[in-house]
This record gives C-alpha cells, structure tokens and sequence, in this order.
C-alpha cells in the first residue's frame, strides 16, 4: 500500500481526517468564539479543554435520541444521514496534495456543485418530516436560501474555469502555478465565498435555523446522534469550504518547498476555516428577504459581469 | 327606536330602556354593582355616573346615575367626562373602605365583578387609614358560603333572593355602615335558587360551598356549554373541570329557557360525576359475582346480546342518541319505554296534546308573560322548580301593568313593587298538599287527586259548557274561570309527574275550553320528570309500554335485553321487575350501580352528562345540544358507543341519521354547529386562554409532557388551541371578554340585554303542531273508599331525581321518605311527629310528617331515593305505626310552611 | 452608490478586524466552580416556599403564581383547614420547564414563592426536576421577613379573631341600634 491517487489507504486517510477535523472544529470554533468574544471557552477538558471533542462526543453519542411520534419515521431517520454522505462525497475531488486524493475527476468543480445541491434536500427532508412550525420554517428557508445561492456560486467559479481552461480541480491547481487565482478572479472569489457561506448555512447566512427566531430550524426536532450528525456535517462543510477556496482560489498545495504540499494545504485551509469562525463572532445574521435581495438583485448581476469581463479577456488575449 | 350621543356618537337605542342597559347594548365599559339585568335598578350604589346635557349648548352637563334615567330620544351624556370618571373613582374608593384584603383566598378571585369595576374605575390605593369595619359570618347550610365582610352594600342579594325568588331568611339587617345581609339566626338557606346568589353578588360574600372545596381559579376550569340534566327543563350550564373532576355548575345564559338562573338542584347536583361507585370497567357476571371482562372477551360478550328476540330498554334520562342507537340495534318493535306505565300513559297524552295546534308549550321566558295562571295538580317547585321561579315574575305582571298605567318604567324596579304592594296576578294552585308557591297564589284548592280532577274538570266546564259536566262545589271554581278568561295571556300548568292522567286530562280541557272561548292559541305547559322523558317518548311506539316489555319476558318471548341507563326498580313495582329478572339475561348500560346491574349478566360504563356529546329534549319539545366537558378517565363510553358496531362511530353521523330517520326528530342536525362558520375553521377551545400549569400538572406521572388529547368528535378542542369565543357565542362555555372577568360578561355576548345570545340558537322545537283535538273525558279510576286514605305522590326538589340525589353536596339537603298527613289522620292513627309509619304494612317504611293543610282522608307520599317502591302502592293505602325503624336522615330539612310542631 | 458599497464593505472588514484583536485581550470569564461568583441576593435562581413570621405556611393557594408562569410550570390544588386557612394540597414546579423568569415571585401576594441565588440545579433525569411542595417548602421567611398576609386579611384563622386583623373594628353587633 503506498500514498497514491485512490489507494485504499489514502481514502481511509482522507476520510479519517475529514471527520476528525470536522470534529475539532466544534472543540476549536468553540474556543476560539470564546476569545473573540472575551471569553475562555470550553477549557476544563484535558490540558486547556484539548480533550473537549472527546466529551462532545461521549455526550453526543450517549444522549437519548428521541423520534417524536409525529414525525415521518422514515424521512426523518434519513434526513441527517443524505447530509453527511454528501458533503464526505464532496471530498472525493479535492486534491489535497499531488498524490492525495480519491480520485482524479475531470468535472470536480461540477461534481462538487452537484452534491452541494443534494445536500438541500436532507435540511428540507429533515424540516418535513419533523411535523413541526419552526422545522417547516426552517427548511423552506433553507430551500430557497440553498438553490438561490447555488446559482451564483457556480458562476463564480467559471471564471477559475475559463482560465484555467479545465473542470478538473487537479489541473486547477497546476494551472496556478504562475499565480493564484484570487488575483485576477478576485470578484469570483468573494462572490464564492459568500456562496459558500451560505450553501453551508453558517452564520451570518444561518437564516434556515435561526434559533432566535424559529429555534434552531429544520433540525428542532432532532437530538442525539441524528442531530450529532446535522452538526459534525455543517463542520464537514465548513472545511470542504474552505478547501474548496484553497484549491480554486489560492494554488492549492502549491507553496515554497521547505514545507510539504500537504501541509501547505491544511494551513491555507484553516486560515478559511478560522476566518469562518471569525465572521460568525462578528456579524450579525441579515434578515430572510435582506438575504434573497442581495443575492439575485446584486450578487448574480455581479457574478455575470464578472463572467463576462473574464471572458472578453481571455479572448481578447488570445 | 330613540336617538341618543354617547360621547359625540349616536346610537339607535329603545327608549323604554334605561341608559346603563343601553350604553352595555352597545358593546360600551360601564361600571355598575346594583342594576341587575334581571332585576332592573334601585340606583343603590352611585357606581354608573355619567354626565347628562341638557342639550348642545350645554356644556356643564350634570352628573346623572345612568341605570336611573331613561334613554330617552335626544339625550346627550358622556361615559368619558372627566368628573364623571372622578366620581365613579370616589364611589368605588368608597365602597371599598372596609373591603378585606381578601382576594387570594376569596372564592371569587378572578371572576369577581367588584375587581373588575374597580379595575374600570380606576381606583388604586386604599387612602382611607380609619379601621375597617367587619363583621360575623353565619353557617348558610351545604350550599353557600358567607363572608360578610366583604359586601358593598349592593342589596342585588336581597333583591333576588327575597323579590324575586320569594326567599323569606335573606335579609338586610342593621344600618348606615353596618348593614348586614344573612339570615335572623344561622341556618340553612330555604329558598331552592339560593344557588344563584353566588353569581348575583358581585363580590364574594356568597360562594359557591362545594366548589369551594373542590376549588379552582375560573380561569383554569376547563368548560363547554352543557344543557343541566335535574329535570325537563333543561336549563342551559357551564361546567368546570380540573384535574379530571368536575368541580362545578353555573349557569349559563339562554334567552329563552333559564336566562341568568338555575336552580340549586342542577347548581349542586352534579358530583355523582367524580364518585368513587361509577362503573369503572366492563363487568360480566361469573359464578354470580360481577368481574372485570377481560379485553379479548368483551366483544364476544356484547355479540352475545344481538338478534332479533333481544329487546331493548330506553331511558328517560339517557340521550337521544343513545336511546337512538339501542332502537337501531334492536329494531322499532323490541324497542321499550323505561318508565312507568303510568307515566307512559300520561306522557303519550302530552306528546298527542303537544301536536294540537290550539295549544303552545310556553318556554321558560313565555311563562314568565303569563297573566294568570292554573296549576293542576303539579309540585311545580320540586318538579321543575326553575318554571316555579318563572311563576313568580308572571304574577308581578299586574304590578308591570299597574306601573304602565302609572307611566313608570319597568326598570324602576323599587317603584313598581312600591306602587303594587301585594297586587299580583291571579295564579290558582290545585293540589294535594301545600306547595312551595302558595305565598303567591291567589286561590289554593288543597284536595285529594280525584277531586282535584274533578275540581279542574269544572273550571274547564265553567269556562265553556262544551266541556264534560263536572261538578263542583268548591267555591273558587268560578273565580278561578273568570281569571282565566279575563287574563291577557292565560297558562295552564299540569303534567305526567302528579301520578294522576285524570288531573292531565282535566287541565287539557280547561284549556281546550279557554282555547274555544277566547279563540286564542293557549299557553298549555305540561311537566315531565326527568330531563329526556320527551325525547324518549317520542322514539317509542305508543304500544311498546314497559309494561308490555315485562310481559314478553314472562312469557317467555324473550330471554335477553338490554337496559340503557335505567334503574328498572324506580319504574315498576319491585316485585315484577323481580320475577321479570329472573327470566331474561341482561345487559344494562349504566354511569352508577344500581338494583338493576346488580341482577345484569353483563354491565357496561357509561360516561355521564359531561363527558359525552348528546341532544335532549325539554318539556316544551325543545332539543338541545350539550358538549362534552371532559374525558372520562375509565373505560366509560357513551352509550351509544356501546351499542354501535365495534364501539365506533361518531357523534355528528349519529345526529344526523337521527334526523334522517327518526320521526320528528328531522330538525336535530340543525343543532350542530358548523366548523366553518368559525374563525378559519378553528375548533373552540375547552379551556380558557389563561388555563395555567399545563406543563406541571401531569410532571408528576412523566416528565415528558403528553400530547395534548385530540377531539375528532366535536368543534371543540381539549385544550387552549383554536378561536375562543369573544363576541360572538355559537359555542361558548364560560363567557369571558377583555375587562369583564366575571359572569357579567355574559351582556358583550347578547345582541342586547336580556337578548338572544349572538349567533347562537336557542335550542330546536321539534314536535310540529297540526293536529286538531278534542275534549278528554276523565279517566277517572274507581275509588274503593274504604277506610284507607287516598294517596298522592310527593316530590322533593333534593332527592327525587335519581343521579343527583348520588351527589353528596345534595345528599346533605335530602330527607328519608316520608309520608304527609292532617293532624286529624294522624290523631286517628296515634301518630306523632317524626314516627315510624309502615305502609301497606309490606315493608315500607317512611317517616310520618304531620301537615296542617293536608286534606283529611289524603296522604301525600315521598318516596325517598325509591326508598319507597312506589309502583306496589294502590290508589289508597293503610297506614301503620311501627316501633323500631332506622332512618338515615329524618325529616329535619324539609323546608314546608304548615309543618305541625311536635305536639300539635 | 459606489460609496455606499465601498463603505459598507470597509465597515465589515473593520469589525472583523476589531473581533480579531480580541483574541489579545483580557478575558471576563470567571473560573466557576473554582471561584465562586458573588450572587446577588435578588438572583433568580431555584424557587421556594416560605414561611411566615408565625412558622405557617405562606402561600393561600391562590394560583396567581400559576397563572402568572409564561410556561405554566405551576400546578397547585387549593386545600382549606379547619380554621379556614388556604393552603396548597399540592404544589408543584417542573423546573425543566421553568425558565426563572419570576413572574410567579412578583404575582405571589403573600411572599410565598420567592425565587433563590442557588442556581446549581442540574440533574441527571429530567424527572427528578419535578419538584413537589415537600421539595420546596423551606423553614423560614426568605427574603422578606415581616410580612404576614393573614394579619392583613380579613378571613377569620386560628388566633385571628373577626377584627383582629390589621386596621379593623371589632365585629358590628347587628342588634344594635347604636350608630
Ligand atoms: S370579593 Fe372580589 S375584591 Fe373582594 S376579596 Fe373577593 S375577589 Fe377580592
Ligand atoms: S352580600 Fe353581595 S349582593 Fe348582597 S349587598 Fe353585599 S355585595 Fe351586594
Ligand atoms: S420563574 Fe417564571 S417560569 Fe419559573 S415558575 Fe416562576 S413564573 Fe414560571
Ligand atoms: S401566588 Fe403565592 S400564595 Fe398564591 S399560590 Fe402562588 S405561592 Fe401560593
Ligand atoms: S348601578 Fe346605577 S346606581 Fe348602582
């Protein structure tokens, strides 16, 4: 067995490490909200809390998961689970390193786009099934909020495409070698990451499950592991996010040699990651109307001209 | 229709009308303690002030006290002014001075009117720093409770209990600041309404003493409109439960029937409901003990109980449904009346005299119109005692037309009764025995039942010689004829309940011959027992007696029925209920053990009044529709759950089909009220919107908090969820709306004061008049006049009727049966005071009760809780002392004017 | 317009950067359980049942509490003693439900029910949060020492005659004909 491009044992690495970063995080986003908002967070765990993902997850794992009798049993139990497998598929593409990875697909960037509109359906399953106002509430926000913004994420990134003249996230990244792309696709790149923002519903954009208003939204009704898995899923997201970002925007695992690809990888990774957090300690969520105005009164406008301006260019130089 | 400004706006209002009634018509917060919309205004306690111009130039105005000027065309006043809100604040500050710092632990608290006009009024703080003055509480009996202290000298107490139901122990006593409202010495309170001094007075001097027992907030009761079960009548209640017992009875308003009164039977007579004896579980007999039927084995059971030999028994007190469903299950022709044959016979002769178009079955409100007035033969007070309290305003009509004549308004109510002293309209009284409404009548005939037929008969034939010959020489036949003819508006009182189709048939005379003379349609009222007699009566064949039932059992025609919530022993003599039991398998469906179940091979539980839906018909023929208050909590089903396929069903289908099938019945399903005529088609909630300790009240039994019960039976919901009545009330239980805690509520309901309530109807006549009659020739029985003595059957108000008399609260006002007889008979047969007196010598015991205006040769006999078997009792009977008995109770309550002291 | 969006931005960008410069600063928190923080006697913390200066029982069972409770987590049954005293049969909290609002303190005419800076409650089954009148019943007048609501009332109890309560006149003998 060796680290090659869809060895058995990169996979498992892969998936290992996906979830537990995904896990962490719960622990790290705690702390680090905690200091941004002149707190210590969660530090009674181990050595300065570090052993907290491990009592979140005794906890989690242990706590009566409860399938209220209203509820669609079926969709209800299934909810939770469509989340998870999709954002882990999502994985699939990302090249995390010239040999890691899980396979080396030429449509990544459409794959990756496809499975974030699966994800839609689990919220909306889930707010269902649950039988409940606020869950109700909560997935048809997060209907409309998932599929609006779905649409101008993907025109964010054919700018990348055009450019780099592939859908194949590998190549993306070797196309970046002369310079990132968040250089002359700067536009593309915040339009993506306000996109992605709210494909993953993290605040500010956590309008489907708003707790102060509609108490925590389509998943209202879930405890336990099945609400666990809602929860370590968002997580999930928020690192493909941010890989995403990496790989499309900042070169990938391109980086000075005398660090390895991998590594470079996981830092521009987690710099995304910690500025996620650090939008969600400080702004504040808009309102639902707010939200769908700005994002197909301004954002899809800008995301087209953009489009446009990177495609009279490239022709125009060609 | 007159035009007056309240406030700069004018309104259409009736100028007869004073301006208090009018300003509450028109939806408008006045406060008020004195007015009652019943008893009209005394302008006692200063609390309606408003400010009245003399026209629009004035700009003064004066302070006038509303409820004491008319509304007269051109009016112009102001509820608004500031002065006038100034005094209605001084007022109540004023009236409150001695009020205790009771309210927590005030019955009243919460529906208390005199926290809801203070609220109105504006005062706050007690400035006042004298002492306040107090006073002793007196013992009131079972029902009412006293806590002088904090009365406001309203005298609404008073003024209903003495003016308008002829109470005589009420009373104001002392003076200036110390007057007292009680009795001259501690006692029970006498008068058979002194329930409805807890909704009079507006504060909470009166309250309710079973309730408060068994007490909680009004606020927390969980109620639906419910029609009152104690007699023919069918008064219309409100219900409360808590914590799955019912916890007590008001009343609820109906223009037609009760208004804003019910009588304390039907107040107090409901916890029968919460008793530890109701059949909990289906019970079949096994080695001739009843046992719990195991669940696989209770269908079997009940198949077992189907074909076509298996008669079915109905039920003067069960519902329309229910007695319904049993014909549907046994078919028409084993379908049998459950009471007496000779309540059967008589109450066939109702129901053919209901269909005569010379006559109309007066409502409750109707009879209070009536100018003069015959009873025959009826104990209208303990009977139907809320017709006895209708009796008494329908001879103040004479003082109302007195009072015209002298242009003073109807609502003067001190003037009117000042200026009529005791002139009252005529109302002649023919009976056995002293009746609770002698004090009002103007002529009392006190004979034995034959001769009041007779006497009766000859009314009628004075009144038109078209009627059977009659003779009479009692003296007031003639008078009474002529008051009868002479009168505006004549009613004729009689019914099944005097045990006598001889005195029915006499009083449907006299008014066939007012109806011939006059020309006009009579006012013919005809009293039933218990509270679903007519609708009973109306399923059966005429044929199909119990009578008729008894005797196909014995004869072998059948060997199996099905008794529906009946007690067969207070319906027939024991001894052939007895053989007649021997010979048949039963199945009896009942709330509460009886004689009956006990002989059952298979009983099943019933749920009472207030935890079923149903429709029962009045006297009048008036059917009406009660909600279901409560969950029972056992495996009680409503009966005609247990008569229908596999217990299922739904009570609206039931209805309907009811309508469909039934004779007359085809105007029932205009009962139910409609989802969609709600706010969005929401259900009425049961509980109110301030019901409190939802999430605490069952944390006890499971933390986790039930889900809330679901009603797919009916437009209400068992719990806060839906529309509430707020101003309209086709469905509306306790009456409640922003301000108005208490039961004054109830005028933002009317379309007027004293109007029909919004939206809502009054109940459905069913029986449609079109027939001709003709005049009845007496059915009078031979008298063998030996020496015995002739006998009439008594009733009491606490104790005749079966399932109140189960309710403790009522158990402590009964008396042991009894028998009424003149201290001649009594001297005759040596009997004293309170002896023992065995009748017939076969084993029936009852307490000798010396009356002084019992006709010598006549007995009156109260049976007791069918103490008595009264159905083994002839025409005439012998009586004899007896040493040693044990009586329960004695006759210590008895509550009669010409009771004979101990050593008369 | 351009300005409006350029401004907008910039103001996001600063209070990112402001929430970032936190991470250097002091921190508020305070290190419970191994510092206890001071607890302010009117905290609302766990609720009790007091007593009155005379050691009886407060609360009259009049079930303003109860109606006052936004989550209605009170349940009570109204009880009456011989001498006529009110007192609650039971007297419930579900204080899994309770949101320690003290709605049900500033409602309670009698000082009563009084809400405590024990805010430790915690319990490992949800039922155990039920607590019933014996739970909270505590020895003693709470916060407010004097009051006495059967002084002031004018129901007769036990040793409190008709009269006897705060500022009232010796019961009126209705005989009399003197003013
Ligand atoms: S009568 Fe009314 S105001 Fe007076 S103590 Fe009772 S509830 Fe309070
Ligand atoms: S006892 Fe009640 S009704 Fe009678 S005067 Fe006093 S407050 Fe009025
Ligand atoms: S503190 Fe608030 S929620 Fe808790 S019992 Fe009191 S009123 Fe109810
Ligand atoms: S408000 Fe006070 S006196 Fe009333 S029931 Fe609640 S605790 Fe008892
Ligand atoms: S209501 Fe008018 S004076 Fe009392």
């Amino acid at each position: 067995m060796s680290l090659e491009i869809g060895s058995p044992l990169t996979v498992g690495l892969i998936l290992f490490a996906v979830i537990i970063t995904g896990a962490l995080l719960i622990t790290v986003e705690r702390r680090l909200l905690g200091f941004w908002q002149e707190r210590l967070g969660p530090n009674r765990v181990g050595w300065f809390g570090s052993l907290q993902v491990v009592a979140d997850m005794i906890k989690i794992f242990t706590k009566e998961d409860w399938i209220p009798p209203f509820a669609d049993r079926f969709s209800f139990v299934i909810a939770p689970g469509i989340i998870m497998s999709v954002v882990l598929l999502s994985f699939a593409v990302i090249p995390f390193a010239p040999n890691v990875g899980v396979i080396d697909s030429n449509i990544g960037v459409l794959f990756v786009l496809a499975m974030a509109s699966l994800g839609a359906y689990s919220v909306m399953l889930g707010g269902l099934s649950s039988d409940n106002k606020y869950a109700l509430l909560g997935s048809l926000r997060a209907a409309a909020q998932m599929v609006s913004y779905e649409v101008f994420m993907g025109i964010s990134l054919l700018g990348v495409v055009a450019l780099a003249g592939s859908f194949n996230l590998r190549e993306i990244v070797e196309a970046q070698s002369g310079g990132w792309y968040i250089i002359p696709q700067f536009i593309g790149f915040v339009i993506f990451l306000i996109a992605g923002v709210a494909e993953s519903h993290r605040l500010p954009f956590d309008i489907p499950e708003a707790e102060q208003e509609i108490c925590a939204g389509y998943h209202t009704e879930y405890s336990g592991m099945k609400f666990g898995m809602f929860f370590v899923a968002e997580y999930v997201g928020l690192v493909l996010i941010a890989s995403l970002i990496t790989v499309l925007f900042f070169g990938g695992w391109l980086g000075p040699t005398f660090l390895p690809p991998i590594i470079w990888f996981a830092i521009k990774a987690f710099g995304f990651i910690a500025f996620f957090i650090l939008m969600r300690a400080a702004v504040p969520r808009p309102r639902y109307d707010q939200l769908m105005t700005y994002g197909w009164l301004f954002l899809l406008p800008l995301s087209l001209v953009n489009l446009l301006v990177t495609g009279v260019i490239i022709l125009s130089t060609q | 229709m007159a035009k007056i400004v309240i406030d700069g706006i004018e309104y259409e209002v009736n100028p007869n009308n004073n301006l208090l009634q009018e300003c509450l018509s028109q939806g408008l917060d006045l406060p008020y303690f004195c007015w009652h919309p019943c008893m009209g205004s005394v302008g006692a306690c200063r609390q309606c002030a408003v400010k009245q111009y003399r026209d629009t130039e004035d700009k003064e105005g004066m302070l006038v006290m509303a409820c004491m000027t008319p509304a007269s065309e051109g009016s112009i006043i102001s509820v608004e002014d500031p002065q006038a809100k100034d005094m209605r604040e001084r007022v109540i500050e004023s009236l409150m001075i001695s009020h205790p710092h009771d309210c927590p632990v005030c019955e009243e608290g919460g529906e208390c009117h005199l926290q809801d006009m203070t609220l109105m009024s504006g005062h706050n703080y007690r400035r006042y720093d004298k002492k306040k003055v107090t006073h002793r509480n007196q013992y009131l009996g079972p029902f009412i409770n006293h806590e002088m202290n904090r009365c406001i000298t309203c005298y609404r107490c008073v003024r209903f209990y003495d003016d308008y139901a002829g109470g005589t122990d009420l009373s104001a006593q002392a003076s200036h600041h110390h007057t007292y409202f009680g009795r001259h010495e501690e006692g029970v309170l006498e008068s058979e309404f002194s329930g409805n001094l807890v909704e009079v007075c507006p504060t909470g001097v009166f309250t309710d003493k079973a309730f408060s027992s068994n007490y909680a907030r009004k606020w927390d009761l969980q109620t639906a409109p419910s029609v009152c079960t104690g007699c023919a009548i069918g008064c219309n209640t409100t219900p409360g439960e808590r914590y799955g017992s019912l916890r007590r009875i008001v009343n609820r308003y109906n223009s037609e029937i009760n208004g804003y009164f019910i009588c304390d039977r039907g107040r107090f007579g409901f916890d029968y409901v919460n008793s530890e004896e109701r059949i909990e579980a289906p019970l079949a007999r096994k080695e001739g003990q009843l046992a719990v039927v195991p669940k696989g084995q209770l269908q079997s059971a009940i198949d077992t109980f189907q074909g076509s030999d298996v008669i079915g028994i109905a039920s003067p007190r069960a519902s329309n449904e229910s007695n319904f469903a049993l014909r549907c299950l046994v078919g028409d022709e084993n379908f049998y009346s459950g009471i007496s044959d000779a309540e059967h016979e008589a109450t066939q002769l109702i129901l053919s005299l209901a269909k005569d178009s010379a006559f109309n079955a007066p409502s409750v409100r109707q009879i209070e119109l009536a100018d003069a007035v015959i009873i025959v033969g009826e104990d209208v007070t303990n009977v139907a005692p809320r017709i006895a309290l209708a009796l008494r305003q329908s001879v103040r009509n004479k003082a109302k037309e007195l009072a015209e004549g002298c242009n003073i308004p109807q609502w003067q109510d001190a003037a009117v009764r000042e200026l009529a002293q005791h002139d009252r309209s005529p109302l002649a009284i023919l009976s056995s025995y002293a009746t609770r409404l002698d004090d009002i009548a103007s002529d009392i005939v006190i004979d034995s039942p034959t001769e009041i037929a007779n006497i009766a008969s000859a009314v009628a034939n004075r009144i038109s010689g078209h009627a059977p010959a009659a003779s009479s020489d009692e003296a007031s036949v003639a008078q009474i004829a002529a008051q009868l003819i002479e009168a505006k508006r004549p009613l004729v009182i009689a019914g099944s309940t005097s045990g006598s189709v001889s005195q029915l048939q006499a009083a449907a005379n006299i008014a066939r011959a007012l109806n011939e003379k006059r020309g006009d349609v009579i006012d013919l009222c005809l009293l039933v027992s218990e509270v679903n007699t007519i609708g009973m009566s109306l399923l059966v064949n005429e044929r199909n007696s119990l009578g008729a039932a008894l005797e196909k059992i014995s004869n072998g025609q059948t060997k199996k029925a099905i008794v529906l919530e009946n007690d067969l022993y207070r319906r027939a003599a024991k001894q052939k209920i007895d053989e007649a039991f021997q010979k048949v398998e039963m199945l009896v469906i009942d709330q509460l053990p009886s004689a009956t179940t006990a002989k059952a091979s298979l009983v099943l539980p019933s749920t009472s009044f207030s935890e079923q839906e149903s429709t029962y018909v009045n006297y009048e023929g008036r059917a009406q529709l009660s909600f279901q208050v409560h969950r029972n909590h056992a495996a009680a089903l409503p009966a005609w759950r247990w008569l229908s396929d596999q217990q299922s069903g739904d009570i609206e289908s039931l209805i309907n089909r009811c309508a469909e099938e039934a004779k007359n019945f085809d105007k029932l399903d205009d009962l139910l009220p409609d989802l969609n005529q709600f706010v969005a088609g929401m259900k009425i909630p049961r509980q109110s919107h301030r019901y409190s300790g939802r999430t605490a009240m069952k944390a006890n039994l499971n933390v986790h908090e039930p889900k809330q019960p679901v009603d797919d039976q009916s437009v209400m919901s068992f719990s806060m969820e839906g529309i509430p009545a707020t101003k309209d009330s086709a469905v509306l239980g306790a009456a409640w709306s922003p301000a108005w805690n208490s039961n004054q509520s109830i005028s933002k309901f009317q379309e007027e004061i004293n109007g029909d309530l919004k939206q809502s109807h009054v109940g459905e006549l069913l029986i449609e008049r079109n027939e001709t009659g003709s005049y009845l020739s007496l059915d009078q029985r031979p008298n063998n006049l030996n020496e015995n003595l002739q006998v009439a059957v008594a009733y009491q108000i606490f104790g005749s009727d079966e399932l109140s008399a189960k309710s403790n609260t009522i158990q402590e006002r009964m008396t042991d049966a009894y028998v009424a007889l003149s201290p001649k008979d009594a001297k005759s047969l040596d009997l004293n005071q309170g002896d023992s007196v065995s009748l017939d010598g076969n084993g029936n015991i009852a307490i000798a009760c010396i009356r002084s205006k019992m006709k010598q040769g006549t007995v009156a006999v109260y049976c007791g809780d069918n103490d008595i078997d009264r159905h083994s009792l002839g025409t005439t009977i012998a009586l004899s002392k007896v040493t040693e008995a044990k009586m329960k109770r004695g006759i210590q309550g008895l509550i009669v004017s010409d009771l004979c002291e101990e050593g008369y | 317009m351009v300005r409006l969006i350029v401004d907008t931005l910039l103001s996001q960008v600063r209070t990112l950067w402001l929430v970032f410069m936190k991470l250097f600063q002091k921190k508020d928190t305070v290190e419970y359980p191994d510092q206890q923080p001071y607890m302010f006697p009117r905290w609302r913390g766990r609720i009790i049942l007091s007593r009155d200066p005379d050691g009886e029982e407060r609360c009259v069972a009049c079930n303003l509490c109860a109606v006052a409770c936004p989550v209605d987590c009170i349940a009570l049954q109204k009880g009456e003693m011989e001498d006529g005293r009110w007192y609650p049969e039971f007297f419930r909290i579900n204080f899994s439900r309770c949101i320690m609002c003290g709605f049900c303190e500033e409602a309670c005419p009698t000082n009563a029910i009084q809400l405590t800076p024990d805010f430790e409650m915690a319990e490992y089954v949800r039922q155990d949060m039920v607590w019933e009148k014996e739970d909270l019943l505590i020895n003693g007048t709470g916060k407010y020492h004097d009051y006495n609501f059967y002084r002031v009332a004018g129901k007769k109890i036990e040793g409190k005659d008709k009269g006897e309560a705060l500022n009232e006149a010796a019961p009126v003998d209705v005989r009399s004909l003197l003013p």
